[in-house]
C-alpha cells in the first residue's frame, strides 16, 4: 500500500496555442513514465501537443479558509475594469 | 446505473455546518476536496464514484472477451479503442475518488473482497459478436442517459470526470448501433443473433437504472446533496422512450408483449425487469460475477511485480542521477 505509485496531475497544450491547462491526474511510478501514461489517458483523441506533468505532492495550493482573505480584496476595484469608464460613443471604438 | 443502490451515509455533523454547506449546494457551488463537507456526503461519493469507476473497468471483460474474434481488422480496432477508453472512464473516476481521500490501492481491494460492487449489467455474459452491437447501443444509450446529469453534480472533481467521459460516450453507442444495422442487414442468422442480444440484453439494461424510486431509499439524500440528479424510473422511462423507435428502426422486436405507447403520458409503458434477478446479481450471484471478479483478482495479481519493479527501477533512476550531479 505504502508502494503505491505517487499521483501526478497532468497539463494538456491544445493545438490552438492556449497555455497548459489541468486535465486531471494519473498514478505513475516517475515523471517519464507518467508522460507516457498521460499520452494513453488524456490524448486519446488529439487533445493535445505538449504534456506537463507535476507531482501532485509539489503542488502548494491555497486553502479554502483563505478564501475570503485572497480574493474578497478585488471586490471593491471594479474600476479595474473597462467598463467601469462611460465613454461617449461619439469617441469611437476605445 | 454503473452506480446503483448507492446507500448514501447519515451525517452527523455540526447542523450549522450542515446548513451552510447545504446552501452552497442549493446556490449551485461546486464542492472541492479541500473545502468542508459532511461525513455522509464524503462517504456516501466515494461509494458511488467507486463502482462508477469499478463498473467501468469491469465493463472491459464482457467486450475485451471479443477484440481477438472481432469480424475484420477494422471492427478489431474500433472495438480495441472502445475498450481502452473504458479504462480511460475509470482511471478519471478512481482519480475523483481518491481526491476524497482513499487510494487506488484500498479502492481496488474492496473491489475483489466484495466491499465495493460493481454495475449488474457486467455480471451478464457475451454469447455472440452482436452482443458488441447490442452492449453499445443499449448498455451505452443508458449510461449516457445517467451520465450527462452528472456533469452537474455537485462535487467537482467528478462532475469534470463526468465532462470528459460524456465526450467519449458517444462514439461508444453509435459504433454499437453501426455493428447492429450491419447485423440486421446481413444474412438470416445474423439478423437472428442480433435479436437474441436484444432479447438477453433488453432487461438487464432497464435493471441498470436501478430499482423503483419508490423503493429506492437513498435517493432523496442523494438527491439534496446533487449527487443524484434525475429518478431511476424517470431515466427508465427515458431510455425506453428513445430506444424503442431505434429497435424499429432496426426491424427489430423489443422482448416486451406489454410494451405499449400511452398517448395520456407520452411515453410508452412497459414491464419491469425481474427485481429479485437484479438484487440477486448486485449479491454477487449474476452468471459471471464469479469469472469477473477472479479475472480482476489475477490482473491484481500478475500485475503486482511490474508495479513494483517500475518502483525499484524509478528508485535506481533517481539514485543514478544524483551520483552523476
Amino acid at each position: 500500500m505504502s508502494n503505491e505509485w505517487p499521483l501526478y496531475e497532468v497539463f494538456i497544450r491544445g493545438q490552438h496555442g492556449l497555455s497548459h491547462r489541468h486535465v486531471g491526474s494519473l498514478h505513475a511510478s516517475d515523471a517519464e513514465h507518467a508522460i507516457q501514461n498521460a499520452r494513453d489517458v488524456y490524448t486519446r483523441r488529439k487533445e493535445g501537443v505538449s504534456i506537463w506533468v507535476v507531482p501532485a505532492a509539489q503542488i502548494t495550493a491555497s486553502s479554502p479558509e483563505d478564501k475570503g482573505a485572497l480574493f474578497d480584496p478585488a471586490d471593491d476595484k471594479v474600476y479595474r475594469h473597462p467598463t467601469f469608464f462611460d465613454i461617449p460613443d461619439d469617441v469611437g471604438a476605445m | 446505473m454503473y452506480a446503483q443502490m448507492i446507500k448514501s451515509e447519515a451525517t452527523q455533523d455540526d447542523p450549522v455546518k450542515l446548513a451552510v454547506f447545504q446552501k452552497r449546494i442549493d446556490a449551485g457551488d461546486k464542492i472541492e476536496p479541500k473545502d468542508w463537507m459532511p461525513e455522509g456526503y464524503r462517504k456516501t461519493l466515494i461509494r458511488q464514484i467507486g463502482q462508477h469507476a469499478h463498473s467501468e473497468i469491469v465493463g472491459q471483460l464482457p467486450e475485451g472477451n471479443w477484440i481477438t474474434r472481432a469480424p475484420s481488422l477494422e471492427r478489431k480496432a474500433i472495438l480495441l479503442a472502445k475498450v481502452q477508453d473504458e479504462a480511460g472512464h475509470g482511471l478519471y473516476l478512481y482519480c475523483a475518488a481518491e481526491t476524497l481521500g482513499v487510494s487506488r490501492d484500498e479502492l481496488t481491494e474492496m473491489l475483489l473482497d466484495g466491499r465495493m460492487k460493481y454495475s449488474s449489467i457486467f455480471a451478464y455474459p457475451t454469447l455472440t459478436w452482436a452482443d458488441m452491437g447490442a452492449v453499445g447501443w443499449l448498455v451505452d444509450g443508458a449510461a449516457i442517459l445517467n451520465q450527462v446529469p452528472l456533469q452537474r453534480t455537485s462535487f467537482g472533481p467528478y462532475a469534470r470526470a463526468m465532462v470528459r467521459i460524456c465526450k467519449e460516450e458517444s462514439f461508444h453507442q453509435r459504433q454499437g448501433f453501426d455493428i447492429m444495422m450491419k447485423m440486421v442487414n446481413g444474412t438470416a442468422a445474423q439478423k437472428r443473433m442480433a435479436q437474441d442480444a436484444l432479447d438477453r440484453l433488453w432487461y438487464p439494461s432497464l435493471m441498470m437504472f436501478g430499482p423503483s424510486d419508490a423503493e429506492s431509499v437513498h435517493s432523496e439524500q442523494s438527491m439534496a446533496w446533487k449527487i443524484k440528479i434525475n429518478g431511476n424510473d424517470e431515466l427508465r422511462q427515458k431510455f425506453v422512450d428513445q430506444t424503442v423507435p431505434q429497435a424499429e428502426y432496426l426491424g427489430l422486436t423489443i422482448p416486451d408483449e406489454h410494451l405499449k405507447w400511452n398517448e395520456d403520458k407520452g411515453g410508452y409503458d412497459f414491464s419491469q425487469p425481474d427485481w429479485s434477478e437484479f438484487f440477486d446479481v448486485l449479491k454477487g450471484n449474476g452468471p459471471c460475477s464469479t469469472e469477473r471478479i477472479e479475472a480482476r483478482q489475477k490482473a491484481w495479481d500478475n500485475g503486482a511485480w511490474v508495479r513494483e519493479a517500475r518502483m525499484a527501477h524509478a528508485a535506481k533512476k533517481r539514485a543514478a542521477k544524483l551520483a552523476a550531479e
